[in-house]
């Protein structure tokens, strides 16, 4: 895939800034909706070609904010600049010639197909809309050339969802996401509902297809051992805000926040001796509802490090060379790698 | 010291239109008091299906056939009132989802309290005292307050914990948990496996793990058995599988997870699909996927043999099992 000419000297494919997502929950005739603070403060980079990772807890905004990079959602506040330019400010029309950059692969593939189209209806579906221009001829082609590209047999093409196995739903999936030829694929838990044989599979198919194809991934997943075998660098989100985020080596190997080292503790290792061996970092309770959130560090209730000052001023988000780290303590705290 | 639960010769078939497809085929196994026994494999290998037809839960098409020894009592000879009266005391089961085993319309304390008032004969009272003091050991922070809640006020973690408190309310000799850990986060799940393994010290339960994450396997078990096109094709203590797979399939497993402190740079997964289970491939189920074939395993069935003393394995390839070997 080339490389347009007058952006390769921008290495930001993406510039997140200051964004923040709220949703209004409830509220009626006479009581006011509860604000869901879903993202808060949001800014970071995504270089050309790297595989960021996005890992948290369930309810940490992860998917929210795939989605507000996708344009999918409106952000309350904050942009996202597209190669330098901030494509939600765009004219419509100006904006759809982005959207076949920009594409989202789902967790669930079966329910994210369309159970009434043919395998080859769903993976053209993307160019009817957003390369209108192609001929029928040249839509088959690109289908039959990309359904090749993901391990699907060209002649499976007049088949039904329905017929298809996770996995292979999970490659059409794949396949519907890459015919634009984007330069960004958002994977949203693609592997989460995936058999392990299968999901180490489609997790070599997408690192191939990268290569292939010159892709940036943000690769979002609640699963730290996935996200850590295929990510260049990894953003923690907890409440969402960013705690930590750090090359992938340096986030397992030596975590600043309290809440990275207690997540790398509670990942199961398929290793028994050193299962036994180490100790998890035990969290209290659960992740806090994000309508009524704690004041100071949201990490604060579950925080065994907690001091006063932490329920009293919000850590800010320190970057320190290639890390960013809001704690009031990370520079105190020696951590070791939970892993 | 005799084993709480001994399974010989368990076959689990379903009644389709026009034809039957075997879920189980022919397994047997032995489980201790105390101990924990991983049950893994992929979606339809058979590892659910096979302990639901303990607990008499097959939907209407099944049947199950072979022996479920409870003591001196056959499980699978039993029609539905006889094993109310081990259901639930005895032998119990937890699963993945814990919104739609809890009852939404029923506070949790009423939920708790009628599986001591039915099976133990308590009265209201003294019931929901100890439903309240079940929920307390499980790690639910103001029982009193949160026994008064319904199910959707509560968190996924909350919810699994009530069904595991309602599961151990008459101290059952044997609990069966079917992916318990699969739908909560790695915080509460270390959290979920911490609260088994003092359950089965302490109680002395036996701990059946169905699952297919081999992360959580290595955390909590003493022996495991893998299960592929509903057999079983190894069997044997938890290190030894792990350290020193002999199975094919075990080792592709191994091969297919990835492990949160090495970045590999790609893994080696099994080729190919799970197999169908109405159209199970002949020979050995597993030799379309697999590396190690040969002649015979097209033709001739691998049998569950013993390796060594304490292990089992069902597979012709004798040859030492390393993916360099056939590369």
């Amino acid at each position: 895939m080339q490389a347009s000419v007058k952006n390769t000297r921008d290495e930001d494919l993406i510039k997140v800034e200051d964004l923040s997502k709220y949703f209004s929950i409830g509220g009626g005739l006479f009581t006011k909706p509860l604000q869901l603070k879903a993202l808060q403060d949001i800014s970071f980079t995504v270089k050309r070609g790297e595989t960021l990772g996005i890992v948290g807890e369930s309810g940490c905004g992860k998917s929210t904010l795939g989605r507000c990079i996708l344009q999918l959602l409106t952000p309350e506040r904050g942009r996202v600049l597209w190669m330098g330019q901030d494509i939600a400010a765009l004219p419509a029309e100006e904006m759809r010639k982005h959207r076949k950059d920009l594409q989202i692969i789902f967790q669930d593939p079966l329910a994210s197909l369309n159970p009434r189209m043919t395998v080859g209806e769903i993976i053209a579906d993307p160019l009817r809309s957003l390369m209108p221009q192609l001929k029928a001829k040249e839509r088959r082609d690109r289908v039959i050339r990309t359904m090749e590209a993901v391990g699907l047999l060209p002649e499976m093409i007049n088949r039904y969802p329905h017929e298809f196995s996770g996995g292979q739903a999970q490659r059409i999936g794949i396949a519907r996401a890459l015919i634009t030829e984007p330069k960004l694929i958002v994977c949203d838990e693609p592997v989460s509902a995936l058999d392990v044989s299968i999901q180490a599979q489609i997790l070599n198919l997408l690192a191939d297809l990268k290569d292939q194809f010159g892709l940036t991934l943000i690769f979002i997943s609640h699963n730290l051992s996935v996200v850590r075998h295929v990510s260049d660098r990894i953003m923690v989100l907890y409440l969402g805000r960013i705690v930590e985020l750090a090359e992938g080596d340096d986030l397992y190997d030596d975590p600043k926040h309290p809440y990275t080292r207690a997540l790398l503790t509670a990942v199961p290792v398929p290793d028994p001796k050193r299962a036994r061996q180490r100790t998890i970092d035990g969290l209290v309770g659960e992740i806090p509802s994000p309508i009524n959130q704690p004041s100071g560090c949201t990490f604060r209730t579950r925080c065994r490090y907690a001091l006063p000052i932490c329920a009293q001023q919000r850590p800010p988000l320190e970057s320190t060379g290639t890390r960013m780290v809001a704690c009031h303590r990370w520079q105190e705290l020696e951590l070791q790698s939970g892993a | 010291m005799a084993p709480v639960l001994s399974v010989s010769d368990l076959s689990v078939r379903f009644h389709l239109h026009e034809s039957t497809v075997t879920a189980v085929n022919g397994l047997s196994f032995t489980l201790d008091a105390g101990e924990t026994l991983a049950v893994v494999g992929e979606s339809g290998s058979g590892k659910s299906q096979a302990f639901m037809s303990l607990m008499g839960l097959l939907a209407k098409n099944g049947t199950a056939t072979g022996e479920a020894m409870l003591g001196d009592v056959n499980l699978l000879a039993l029609g539905n009132s006889a094993l109310n009266q081990y259901r639930g005391r005895d032998i119990a089961m937890i699963f993945q989802d814990p919104m739609t085993s809890l009852n939404p319309a029923l506070r949790i304390k009423q939920q708790l309290a009628e599986v001591l008032v039915r099976h133990k004969g308590q009265d209201q009272r003294t019931a929901e005292r100890n439903a309240l003091e079940m929920l307390e050991r499980v790690g639910i922070p103001e029982p009193a307050k949160r026994a008064e809640a319904y199910p959707h006020q509560m968190s996924g973690g909350m919810r699994q914990r009530v069904m595991i408190a309602m599961a151990l309310l008459c101290q059952p000799r044997i609990l069966i948990a079917d992916e318990p850990t699969t739908a909560l986060d790695v915080t509460v799940q270390a959290q979920m496996l911490d609260l088994f393994k003092n359950l089965t010290n302490d109680f002395g339960t036996a701990l059946v793990l169905i699952t297919h994450d081999l992360g959580v396997v290595a955390g909590i078990a003493d022996r495991m058995m893998v299960m592929y096109g509903g057999r079983c094709v190894e069997k044997g203590p938890t290190d030894n599988l792990f350290y020193d797979p002999r199975h094919p399939y075990t080792l592709g497993l191994l091969h297919s997870t990835p492990h949160v402190a090495k970045r590999a740079q790609r893994l080696d997964p099994i080729q190919g699909l799970p197999p169908s289970l109405e159209h199970l491939p002949q020979g050995c189920a597993f030799h379309p996927r697999c590396a190690f074939r040969f002649e015979r395993c097209f033709v001739e069935r691998p049998p569950l043999l013993p390796v060594e003393d304490v292990r089992e394995k069902a597979c012709w390839y004798q040859g030492e099992l390393s993916y360099e070997e056939v590369a």
